[in-house]
């Protein structure tokens, strides 16, 4: 067990390292910081004293080494836009992303699930054909305009739901929650829907096929043979073993739910990562998209850590199948 | 007289398809003793599997049960709800699958899916359920059974993991057990302890059995009595010796001649020519006049039923005094 997350963490460090070597050619590559930095007049010996202050002046690989070091610290250097650290600018924003991205996950995870075993089992129901329709449009209908239609309806016509912002926030010193305030909930409501919507339907349709197929199995038809009831042939038979897929994709989709809120996060006026990022873009600011790229990096191989330790807990197979090739238990 | 412990009447199973009405089982009438071990027989496709699973109430839809009647202890059951037949599944009727590689739940340990069984049907408690789990295992031969009961499937060859599908099938101790082909997706070499396993078993609990299977040698070896199915019927059923030895059906007189012998080298065997008839093309009259060396007219209009033929019962107008050729009865015994 604590080779494997040994061996699993060594694999994801060449991803993390060429991830920021590409954080780091933006530097070189995407305008000149340098003149960003000292505006429109200066000297050359400004110039020249700001280059060897920055290091700019160094070989290439010293320049990239102390990336890396200042990275692993949580150093990313300041903002041009901002002008403050970018470590901070991203905690501060941080939360506020998180807390959307989990809420869609959870709500991606907890409908989908029951709606494809739903749909699964009963094929043929007229709330299956109506959940398989609905989730068409979940999947054709791209992010923004199910927000602003959400708007439309719940914020214009009807008024339920606030249309942008996080409502009141209570601070907890290191993390900012929306989730303790009524206005906050509120106002987490309509992002997450339009945020999960996508992945609601992805994973109602893959478990709802892997229900079908595993729902064919000479083991559900042995487990019917027992007489065991239908809640646990269903639920425990079946559904177990369609997890190791689902355990996949929903592990991909929550890393995409966090680094691609971008466009939710626009539509709602979101003050998460994703916004921030967008601005950065619009004004060059190299630090922060660097920083970000890093990070969203460090999500998608984290998630891919845990889904793996999930395989490795729900499959007996994979477990034995680890030991013998490290010569067995 | 002892009543039958499983009764089956004239079943009939149907599948609506889009080219028609397929009738895979037609006629079917046969009777299980307590205890006794009813073997069936028959090519593939012939609808022995689908007899068992007739009986255990698990037809595949859109297959049904058209016609007839399956009764357990004089009970009807085909027409039970799902949730009271489920209740029997199990606890009276017991059921083992072909391929043991397929039949446990990979990601459950074998001792959990044995407790779960119990705990569903016999109502005792979490750690009696483990110890009998634990005496189950012993009882199909596990070695160390107190320490494989915590194993997953795959880690077991394909032998133990039947002989865990048995204790699963038993551990209920059902009245009779539907065993369909127990023994074919086996090595050879493992297929007569698995035969001698559930023999033994079956004998010590009094469990009757319906075992289906191609194999006449694992007939000979477990059955009291055989049926012998062509294209969805019974073509013939009685005690195995008169069957196996004296076959009065021409389609069982084929299959015998089928059996390479042990004592002597042939070149050939025996075969019966032609192929089984397609669901779809069942001819009418017996479904195998055309490929019966004794058909004569009345075989290819009208059907025959099961007939008294002395020691057996056989679905052949060879054995009806009222047919033309009733004499020619006599050259079947070949």
């Amino acid at each position: 067990m604590f080779a494997f997350i040994i061996s699993r963490i060594l694999q994801a460090l060449p991803v993390m390292l060429v991830v920021a070597l590409i954080s780091f050619a933006m530097f070189a590559y995407v305008g000149d910081p340098v003149s960003i930095m000292l505006g429109q007049d200066y000297t050359e010996a400004q110039r020249a004293a700001l280059v060897a202050e920055l290091g700019l002046d160094q070989p290439f690989f010293v320049q990239f080494a102390r990336f890396v070091g200042n990275a692993l610290q949580g150093e990313f250097g300041l903002s041009y836009r901002l002008s403050r650290p970018v470590a901070q600018l991203i905690a501060e924003r941080a939360p506020a992303t998180l807390e959307l991205a989990f809420c869609a996950a959870a709500l991606a995870l907890l409908v989908g699930v029951p709606m494809g075993v739903y749909t699964g089992l009963y094929r043929n129901a007229w709330l299956s054909r109506f959940f398989l329709t609905f989730s068409l449009i979940g999947v054709s209908l791209p992010t923004f305009l199910i927000g602003i239609l959400l708007i439309l309806v719940f914020s214009v016509w009807l008024g339920w739901l606030p249309s942008f912002g996080r409502g009141d926030v209570v601070d907890l010193g290191w993390w900012s929650t929306g989730l303790l305030t009524w206005s906050g909930i509120k106002a987490l409501i309509l992002p997450s829907i339009t945020l999960g919507l996508f992945q609601l339907t992805l994973i109602m349709r893959l478990v709802r096929a892997e229900m079908l197929e595993v729902l064919r199995t000479d083991y559900i038809k042995f487990a019917r043979a027992r007489g065991l009831p239908n809640r646990a042939v269903h639920f425990g038979h079946a559904l177990k073993n369609t997890l190791v897929p689902v355990i996949t994709i929903a592990g991909l989709q929550l890393g995409g739910i966090i680094a691609f809120a971008i466009v939710t996060e626009t539509v709602f006026q979101w003050p998460g990562m994703g916004l921030l990022f967008i601005q950065s873009v619009g004004a060059a600011d190299i630090p922060v998209m660097a920083a970000y790229l890093l990070l969203i990096a460090l999500v998608f191989v984290t998630i891919n850590l845990i889904v793996d330790l999930l395989y490795y807990a729900v499959d007996p197979r994979i477990r034995s199948g680890f030991g013998a090739a490290r010569g067995g238990h | 007289m002892m009543p039958a412990l499983l009764e089956v009447e004239d079943l009939r199973v149907e599948f609506p398809t889009r080219r028609g009405l397929l009738t895979a089982l037609d006629g079917i009438s046969f009777a299980i003793d307590p205890g006794e071990v009813l073997g069936v027989v028959g090519e593939s496709g012939a609808g022995k599997s689908m007899t068992g699973a007739a009986i255990i109430g698990l037809l595949e839809p859109p297959g049904r049960i058209a016609a007839g009647q399956v009764r357990l202890a004089g009970r009807r059951i085909d027409t039970l709800p799902y949730e009271e037949m489920r209740k029997i599944r199990g606890r009276e009727i017991g059921a083992i699958f072909q391929d043991p590689l397929t039949t446990l739940n990979p990601l459950y340990r074998i001792g959990d899916q044995l407790i779960e069984t119990m705990q569903t049907h016999l109502g005792v408690n979490a750690a009696e359920a483990r110890r009998r789990a634990i005496e189950w295992l012993e009882l199909v031969g596990i070695p160390a059974a107190a320490q494989r009961v915590d194993s997953y499937p795959h880690e077991f060859s394909g032998g133990m993991r039947q002989r865990v599908v048995i204790a699963l099938a038993l551990c209920a101790e059902p009245k009779l057990i539907v065993a369909d082909e127990p023994t074919t997706a086996l090595d050879v070499s493992i297929q007569a302890q698995v035969i001698t396993l559930l023999k033994r078993l079956a004998r010590e609990k009094g469990t009757a059995m319906m075992l289906v299977t191609h194999d006449m040698g694992v007939i000979a070896e477990a059955a009291d009595r055989v049926a012998v199915m062509y294209a969805g019927r019974i073509a013939e059923i009685g005690p195995v010796r008169e069957v196996v030895r004296h076959p009065k059906h021409p389609y069982s007189v084929g299959l015998m001649a089928s059996i390479p012998p042990l004592d002597r080298r042939v070149e050939r065997l025996a075969q019966i020519e032609g192929a089984m008839p397609r669901l779809s093309a069942i001819p009418p009259g017996c479904p195998f006049n055309p490929r019966c060396p004794y058909a004569f007219g009345r075989c290819r209009t009208e059907r025959p039923e099961l007939l008294e033929t002395g020691a057996t019962r056989a679905a052949c107008w060879l054995y009806d005094a009222a047919s033309e050729r009733h004499v020619a009865g006599a050259r079947a015994h070949g």
